[in-house]
């Protein structure tokens, strides 16, 4: 029957998927604040507090520095950008992936990589110390955090034999339930790569106004009006897609093989189950945990890589025969 | 005595100058000591020799002639040494080059009152930002109280930072305006990469003119101002100003109205230092303990604010007394409070002290030295967390810890951990000591009846605040008003003390080591 599908709806498809992912992405956010107060004998604020905050943002002037440069006004767009497109590159609620034939996780790689390089540029354009430091520790982080990642897409890759997302869920799903050791290794290398590149607690803290400890809100602090909206928005997509990742490529069950109403609505039901999952793990690991000193972020993100490469290991040691 | 005997050690140890110590009763407990200009360089040797504390200096302008003070404590001992000064030209030996506690302080007298420091390292403005003119020192009698503003205050810039030279040195400003709700304040640092090489602090921002307003109030509204110097400390400031005019004035305070400002100073501690926890470990990313603590302190204010009238415990005291007294059922409210209190600090503590991820950002970080404390003088949590633990209600005991045994915690490590610490023993001290007060609490009036003193009584002030040892001095003028008001804050000793514990640090720990150390603002800036 999906075979009947217009070109439009394929297109629709590609679009929406995406965009599905953007507008829940405040959501994911506000639910670990959620879930974090409640942690701590909080309330905590409305489910809708992000939105709102987004929206004050739009509608408030940009002020930009001075000494900015154009590179400053245009980063935000392009950063929202090529983190949407990467967004396109993910198994949302189907594996019927349009995008799919050209984007694969390299890619995703690829674009959040664009994204942040953009990003630290930015934070370096005003030429305030706070950007210049959020900046530089930005790049730190990066550059152990992006071989780690690469190392668990290529462990997956190697079972797959694709790197291509719908591919790599679809191989696990065919596969049912394996205890796959190499998985295993690249699981926890992959959420200790995510919580890093998310800028979450213990590597980053969201949540600070201390200007001096800052990476991610160091390279935004110059940032206003819509041109933050843009770059909150697109530091919560991110967080949002790595928790899709996490789960098309570990948890993919549920997700719909084409586009049947029915088959929508559950995958719809099971990824909000899974990334409301995922996002309560973050905030009981985000409560238990201090920020560590940042010179202690290269070891924590080490360990990802070791992770990674133990499980690029295992699977050529014990699963490349079968 | 001991302040007696400290000032026959220290005329011993000035066999050229001729000293007679003596008594005033305003200025009890300290001795007092008149030496000519000449000698206060060799006093404040003697007394530096002596392993004396530099205390605190102020200069009162009176009628006549100008006269200094110094104030040295050794062992809980002090004395008060004065000399006269010239009106027209102000002069002293700066005793900087002794006492490196002595700096800021000098350079603030310098600022406010053009008195001339000799020999003093540093002639850079303290206090007296660019508005300002040079010859312009605003606390001088002749100065209107207003001041002289210019039409637009220049920029405040300009300022001659001490320079680090180097290829890879890099000069990161943070402030005066910061990105939470607290103080003004500057820092500079020099860093090579997170490496922090040098910190310098520059403040003056919450300038007030605190002593300049306090002449010609009375009383009571020199106490309304004492209250105000620092909101985290008012009933320190307040208590320390009380017991100046009361000393003045010969006032015989009641005994329930002594415990009862013990019960708010020790308030006042259990409110600050349970912020502080929570703040320490909010600032490096444990928003858990910070929000625990926030909601213990905001319960506790809000106590507070039920039982005295205030939730930072402002204007609750007054010459002669309190303002407020406690009935059966607030006595029975609070010690319940006091148990309930205890009861989840317990687990939370345990949390604080042994949690790894915490352990690896506090312990270690910040370290200030024994022998830096000395040197500047620390005091409070700052000093007890570096061995040094001098605390006036067990060292120098005032009514009405003089019949309350102190305990003061003392750790040896002077890192950040440490500083949490001691807060979070003194607090248990701190309860320890407000039950005692309200199983006992003596029965009778909270407040007397007193005259002002004639024109020219002195008195001073001397309090254990939640920071450390606080002061004030008063001096009477004509119909009971004040004619000179000398606050000293402890936190002023505290920027010296984070510029010294800082460097080797790296730079995004330099929130939690500012916390830990939390100096005054306010109370430094006057």
């Amino acid at each position: 029957m999906d075979h009947f599908l217009s070109p439009f709806a394929h297109v629709l498809s590609a679009l929406l998927q995406p965009l599905l992912l953007l507008a829940a992405a405040p959501l994911l956010v506000a639910w670990i604040r959620r879930v974090k107060a409640r942690l701590q004998n909080r309330r905590g604020a409305p489910l809708l507090q992000p939105y709102r905050d987004l929206r004050k943002l739009f509608a408030k002037e940009a002020v930009v520095a001075r000494t900015a440069s154009p590179l400053f006004r245009a980063a935000p767009y392009l950063v929202f950008a090529a983190t949407l497109v990467a967004a396109g590159a993910l198994p949302l609620l189907s594996l019927r992936l349009p995008s799919a034939a050209v984007a694969d996780a390299i890619a995703v790689i690829g674009l959040l990589g664009l994204a942040r390089f953009l990003l630290v540029l930015a934070g370096l354009d005003a030429g305030t110390p706070f950007g210049g430091m959020g900046s530089s520790r930005e790049m730190l982080v990066s550059t152990f955090a992006e071989p780690a990642l690469l190392l668990v897409v290529f462990t997956l890759a190697m079972t797959a034999h694709s790197t291509n997302l719908a591919s790599m869920a679809q191989m696990t799903l065919n596969a049912g339930l394996v205890l796959r050791p190499s998985y295993l290794f690249a699981l926890a290398a992959l959420l200790l790569v995510a919580i890093a590149e998310c800028g979450r607690i213990p590597v980053d803290n969201p949540a600070t106004h201390l200007e001096l400890t800052m990476i991610h809100e160091g390279m935004l602090l110059e940032y206003s009006g819509r041109h933050l909206a843009l770059m909150e928005w697109a530091a919560q997509l991110k967080l949002a897609l790595f928790a899709t990742l996490i789960v098309d490529l570990f948890l993919p069950w549920g997700i719909a093989a084409g586009f049947a109403p029915g088959a929508l609505a559950r995958a719809a039901l099971a990824l909000t189950l899974k990334l409301g999952a995922l996002g309560a793990l973050l905030a009981l690991a985000e409560t238990v945990l201090a920020k560590m000193r940042l010179f202690r972020v290269p070891g924590f993100l080490n360990l990802a890589l070791l992770l990674a490469l133990l499980g690029l290991l295992s699977h050529v040691i014990l699963e490349a025969a079968t | 005595m001991m302040a007696q005997a400290f000032a026959e050690r220290l005329r011993t140890a000035l066999p050229a100058v001729a000293l007679t110590p003596r008594t005033e009763s305003g200025l009890m407990p300290a001795m007092v000591i008149t030496v000519a200009a000449d000698d206060w360089a060799a006093l404040g040797a003697a007394a530096h020799g002596l392993g004396a504390r530099w205390s605190a200096c102020w200069v009162d302008p009176e009628p006549d002639h100008w006269r200094a003070w110094v104030l040295y404590e050794q062992g809980g001992a002090y004395v008060l040494a004065q000399t006269v000064l010239d009106p027209r030209a102000p002069r002293l030996p700066s005793l900087t080059p002794v006492f490196a506690a002595a700096d800021r302080p000098e350079r603030a007298i310098h600022d406010l009152l053009g008195v001339v420091f000799e020999g003093h390292p540093d002639t850079r403005r303290w206090l007296r930002h660019q508005a300002w003119r040079a010859e312009t020192h605003p606390l001088q009698p002749e100065q209107p109280l207003a001041g002289a503003p210019p039409a637009r205050t220049p920029a405040d810039v300009g300022y001659p930072f001490r320079r680090m030279a180097g290829d890879a040195v890099h000069e990161v400003a943070v402030g005066p305006i910061h990105a939470g709700t607290i103080e003004p304040g500057h820092f500079r640092f020099a860093t090579v990469g997170e490496q922090a090489l040098t910190l310098e602090t520059r403040l003056g921002y919450t300038h007030r003119g605190v002593e300049k307003l306090a002449v010609g109030r009375d009383a009571a509204g020199l106490l309304r101002l004492a209250a105000r110097v620092s909101g985290d400390s008012t009933v320190a400031h307040a208590w320390a100003a009380c017991m100046a005019i009361e000393r003045a004035a010969g006032c015989a305070v009641p005994p329930r109205a002594l415990a009862l400002r013990g019960l708010l100073a020790e308030r006042e501690r259990v409110a600050n230092h349970l912020g502080d926890v929570g703040a320490i470990a909010g600032d490096v990313g444990f928003s858990f303990a910070q929000m625990q603590f926030g909601a213990l302190r905001e319960r506790w204010q809000r106590r507070s604010a039920e039982r005295f009238g205030h939730r930072l415990l402002m204007d609750t005291l007054c010459a002669g007394g309190v303002r407020t007294d406690i009935d059966l059922e607030g006595t029975r409210a609070l010690l319940q409070d006091h148990a309930r209190l205890r009861a989840e600090l317990a687990p939370l503590t345990a949390i604080l002290l042994d949690h790894p991820s915490l352990e690896d950002r506090l312990v270690g970080t910040g370290v200030l030295s024994a022998a830096d404390a000395q040197v500047l003088g620390c005091l409070g949590y700052l000093g007890r967390a570096s061995g040094l633990t001098f605390d006036l209600r067990r060292d120098a005991p005032y009514p009405p810890y003089d019949r309350l045994p102190v305990r003061v915690p003392r750790y040896d490590s002077g890192d950040v951990a440490a500083r949490m610490r001691v807060r979070l023993d003194e607090i248990g001290v701190a309860l320890e000591l407000m039950d005692t007060l309200l199983a006992a609490l003596p029965p009778g009036p909270v407040s007397t009846h007193w005259e002002a003193p004639p024109a020219g009584a002195r008195g001073l002030g001397l309090v254990e605040g939640w920071r450390g040892e606080t002061l004030a001095f008063v001096r009477f003028g004509a119909d009971g008003r004040v004619a000179r008001y000398a606050p000293r804050d402890p936190g002023v000793f505290a920027w010296p003390a984070l510029e010294r514990l800082l460097p080797g640090n790296i730079i995004p720990d330099f929130p939690v080591c500012n916390k830990s150390v939390n100096g005054a603002y306010a109370g430094c800036d006057l």
